[in-house]
């Protein structure tokens, strides 16, 4: 950027000058301000051969990598660490992004060497235990959602979106049709329509209606020969089950067009509802979502699709399949994988993600899964039931997973959901989604999960509502202000966004 | 259940306040026929002891490369990772957040984020970098999918010497996104030039470097040519130690690296979870696809970091966004950012020294092996061998030896079969090498 140098402050610093510490929140310089030459975290043993066959292409001059020593990497990322809230700090309430407790067990059998170490191109035959792993997974899978084939490769939800849309548009193609429009909900996630658009489609929205639900009359004017799919979230980002899904699939059917069901919320349904049975046709799985994979600060996830009978022949390569005793795998468009969509990835699919996976099946079991899904559902009827005095429902419950609130309990108070969600953080809480779904104004929206306690729930249900008689006994100024206790108030967004500062340099430091 | 906090009394006091007898009345919206009221057809909950026998015997199954003598690579590269970028990304804070969206609460993450684009930047020679993406071969797509929009043309032009994987994902996306592909065919000789597919419709030429055969090329002609005809130069990395030694993508005219960062702090993990690398040009941050950590300050004037530019992204434009993607690589981004930040200048560009030594002791070791020749005249920690027979049998007996010699070209091209593709990395042994000589030495006779 042509001014960045002006961007920001903080940049002019020195490791041995004066810091901002305050206590346990240490002031933590970036690693580029604390490197020297002269010293690594590794020890290497220099190469004796000195020549090279790099055909010239040395490279020439430094890189600019800062020297630091173990203990100083590993003083750095503990420091930064803790400025940051995760699952193991305490409710994280995000709602559609199913914040559950992740395993310690899972992260130990995704590090066994029979899984961690092993290559992607072995020959078949060394890692006939990884490909039965991937069959079992797809097995429980398959049966959990009442479909008969899934495909394993894709990296992530959207990625699993976008392999289930070229799934379907490669069927059409296959009737010799190109259909140009994709029905998509209001309230549906961002990256169902941007799906859409990546795989070509228009993408049309499909209003809601006064139930929070997919308004099925406006659903089938807008039903035509042109449609070849509607991309439909159930239950839906507004906590609520989708109840005509059945009606929805005969139309969408009738169509001659596919039914997509966006599996982010499939908590709520795991192991008491199997979507096959509702007529869908394809499905992805977050299992960084229901099956507890983490989410590491945004990733990596795993997004795995079920498929109906007749989108299967184009799951994407490579394909598990038994072969006698053991498992092969079919990695080129041939044979039986003739029709396939081809690669979407780099190998096979996230089989880290898939060992925490199946390790959470596992170790619930059929019925232990139903649990989930009921406690699930359980927190967030509860939740519903003592706020709704207090803070504005935006439908009637039942809910599912999730609970929507708008802020009409917070008119005239001069408080903004951002605010509110703001104030939240000093209370120990991270905060809920917020301003989504776009169907109701300032949208909260708080999905527990299964792992929270009662005791926890009560003492979050006591902030929520301390939290909205100081809102309306009138002290809009302490919520502008908020979070007052976090490691950073509020950061200036604008600022960042106009002269982005996307990397350190070290004239950043000079230029102040 | 181990997982779940509410007892049944819990429960009870729940129900009550709620008004509701049973947790099925609260499923009253889903239609009777499709409530189940029984347990599927799958086995019961175990404990942590059975999970953990059960899939101890399925790992057993498998041979750990690390186990025996490993010299596979094409885009997965066995390198040692330090102690402490385990243990610092299993920490909970990182662990087990979601994308920082609440900053206040996210520097961590955030910080990390700047530190991991900075790094990136530097080691390709680019000016700017992303928060990460899937992998290497999604990382392309996304990178011709850009240059697309950049150049309103709608036509990639893919050398002889970009990973089948990479291509076969690109010819994917092209196929539903709606743009054409120009592929060379494999180029085993390294000496194929792609400029002559470039017209006034190619938005981009993908390349690599080292390529996949293993060769090391100035791509700055063809970058030229590529600019001359208003198109881009997408370079791919697949090995990102070499960036330690090679001449970057950016030193090279490069408007757009898309690689695979894995070989950097994380392991193989059967070809995933990846981190997919992307860095570009200032100029065209506008269109990259995915996330971006930006520096800024708060409210009292103290530095932070958010994410930013996110007037790209699906959670804002919807079907208007540069990417679909949403969730990306970002634990895999922290691993790399503390294995690199151990390296520093002089671990990094050591391993790479250190991995080129190796690569080019284990060549010696065929140099006299009769129905071996050598085809490269360069290459980095790999390169491509032709064999007098068929290679994936003979890697096949290999294994059966217990040693993981290389990975056959016919994997991936059935027209390939004699050609074997041969990696190694500073985890390597004298010994190794000589076993596995020996081995081919005597599979070939």
């Amino acid at each position: 950027m042509s001014d960045w140098s002006k961007a920001v402050s903080g940049f002019a610093r020195d490791a041995a000058g004066p810091h901002d510490n305050r206590g346990l929140d240490i002031d933590e310089l970036l690693l580029f301000e604390q490197g020297e030459e002269g010293r690594s975290g590794v020890d290497l043993p220099a190469p004796a051969d000195g020549g090279d066959s790099l055909g010239g292409l040395r490279r020439a001059g430094p890189i600019g990598l800062p020297g630091l020593s173990e203990p100083q990497v590993v003083r750095h990322f503990t420091r930064i660490s803790q400025k940051n809230y995760g699952i193991d700090t305490g409710l994280y309430p995000l709602g559609s992004c199913t914040m559950k407790h992740n395993p310690r067990l899972n992260e130990k059998m995704a590090r066994l060497p029979g899984f961690g170490d092993i290559h992607p191109l072995q020959p078949v035959a060394t890692v006939q235990g990884a490909l039965e792993l991937i069959d079992r997974l797809a097995h429980w899978l398959k049966v959990l959602t009442g479909m008969p084939a899934v495909a394993m490769p894709p990296a992530a939800g959207a990625h699993g979106e976008l392999c289930g849309m070229m799934c379907i548009t490669a069927a059409l193609a296959a009737k010799g049709e190109r259909r140009k429009r994709v029905l998509v909900p209001e309230s549906a996630h961002g990256t169902n329509p941007a799906t859409a658009a990546t795989c070509g489609y228009e993408v049309d929205a499909i209003a809601a209606n006064e139930r929070g639900r997919v308004d099925l009359a406006a659903m089938k004017a807008k039903l035509g020969p042109d449609v070849a799919a509607i991309m439909l979230t159930s239950p839906n980002t507004c906590g609520l089950f989708e109840d005509e899904m059945a009606e929805i699939a005969a139309a969408v059917h009738a169509a001659g067009a596919y039914f997509y069901l966006d599996g982010a919320n499939f908590n709520a349904l795991v192991g008491r509802v199997r979507p096959g049975d509702l007529g869908i046709d394809c499905m992805h799985i977050n299992l960084h979502k229901t099956f507890s994979t983490p989410h590491g600060g945004g990733g990596p996830g795993s997004g795995p699709v079920v498929l109906a009978k007749s989108l299967a022949a184009y799951a994407p390569l490579p394909w598990v399949v038994h072969a006698g005793e053991g498992f092969r795998l079919v990695e080129h468009a041939e044979g039986e994988a003739a029709q396939t969509i081809g690669r979407i990835k780099e190998f096979h699919g996230q089989m880290g993600m898939f060992v925490r996976a199946l390790a959470f099946m596992m170790s619930h079991g059929s019925d232990g899964l139903r649990n989930v899904s009921g406690d699930a559902v359980l927190n967030a009827n509860y939740l519903l039931a003592r706020l709704q005095d207090v803070m504005t429902p935006s439908y009637p419950g039942p809910a599912m997973h999730e609970v929507l609130f708008d802020d009409r309990f917070l008119d005239g108070t001069g408080v903004t959901t951002l605010d509110f969600a703001k104030a939240l953080i000093d209370e120990g809480f991270h905060p809920m989604t917020m301003y989504f779904p776009l169907v109701v104004h300032g949208a909260l929206l708080i999905e527990p999960t299964e792992n929270e306690s009662k005791a926890g729930l009560d003492r979050f249900i006591a902030s929520l509502r301390r939290l909205t008689e100081r809102a309306k006994a009138g002290e809009a100024e302490f919520f502008h202000g908020a979070p007052h206790l976090a490691p950073r108030r509020r950061l200036d967004e604008t600022t960042a966004a106009r002269k982005p500062v996307l990397r350190w340099r070290p004239e950043l430091a000079a230029a102040e | 259940m181990r997982y779940l906090s509410l007892t049944d009394a819990d429960r009870r006091a729940m129900l009550a306040a709620i008004g509701a007898s049973s947790v099925e009345e609260l499923y009253r919206d889903v239609p009777k026929a499709a409530l189940l009221d029984r347990p599927l057809d799958l086995p019961r909950g175990l404990s942590e002891l059975e999970v953990t026998r059960e899939l101890e015997k399925l790992a057993a199954k498998n041979i750990p490369a690390g186990s025996v003598p490993s010299f596979l690579g094409c885009g997965a590269y066995r390198h040692h990772v330090p102690a402490a970028v385990d243990y610092l990304v299993q920490r909970g804070e990182f662990l087990t957040s979601y994308t920082p969206y609440q900053p206040e609460i996210a520097q961590g993450t955030l910080q990390a984020l700047f530190e991991y684009q900075t790094q990136v930047a530097l080691i390709t020679g680019m000016e700017v970098a992303n928060a990460s993406l899937y992998d290497g071969a999604t990382a392309a797509a996304e990178g011709v999918m850009m240059a697309n929009r950049l150049t309103r043309r709608t036509k990639a032009v893919l050398a002889g010497n970009l990973h089948p994987h990479y291509a076969e994902t690109i010819a994917t996306y092209a196929r539903f996104n709606g743009f054409e592909v120009a592929a060379r065919p494999p180029d085993p000789s390294g000496n194929d030039d792609p400029a002559a597919l470039i017209d006034g419709e190619t938005s981009c030429v993908v390349a690599q470097n080292p390529g996949f055969f293993g060769h090391l090329r100035d791509l700055a002609p063809l970058a030229e040519a590529c600019h001359k005809a208003g198109a881009l130069l997408v370079v791919v990395v697949t090995e990102p130690v070499s960036l330690g030694l090679v001449r970057p993508p950016g030193a090279m005219g490069a408007d757009i690296v898309a690689g695979e960062g894995a070989a950097l702090g994380n392991g193989l993990n059967f070809g995933g979870p990846y981190l997919g690398l992307f860095a570009t040009r200032d100029k065209y941050v506008r269109q990259v696809p995915g996330r971006l950590a930006g520096a800024t300050h708060d409210a009292e004037g103290r530095r932070g970091f958010v994410l930013t530019l996110s007037a790209r992204e699906q959670h804002i434009r919807r079907e208007k966004a540069t990417s679909n993607i949403c969730t990306n690589s970002g634990l895999c981004a922290l691993a790399f950012a503390i294995h690199m930040a151990l390296l520093g200048e002089e671990g990094f560009t050591r391993l790479a020294a250190l991995n080129h030594a190796k690569a080019r002791a284990l060549a010696q070791k065929f140099a006299g092996v009769p129905g071996v020749k050598m085809l490269n005249d360069s290459f980095f920690n790999e390169f491509t061998l032709e064999l007098s027979r068929p290679a994936a049998p003979i890697v096949d007996k290999l294994a059966a030896k217990r040693i993981l010699g290389g990975v056959p070209a016919s994997r991936f091209w059935p027209q390939l079969p004699n050609l074997l593709l041969v990696a190694a990395t500073e985890t390597n042994t004298e010994d190794e090498m000589d076993a596995f000589a020996g081995a081919l030495r005597e599979a070939l006779r």
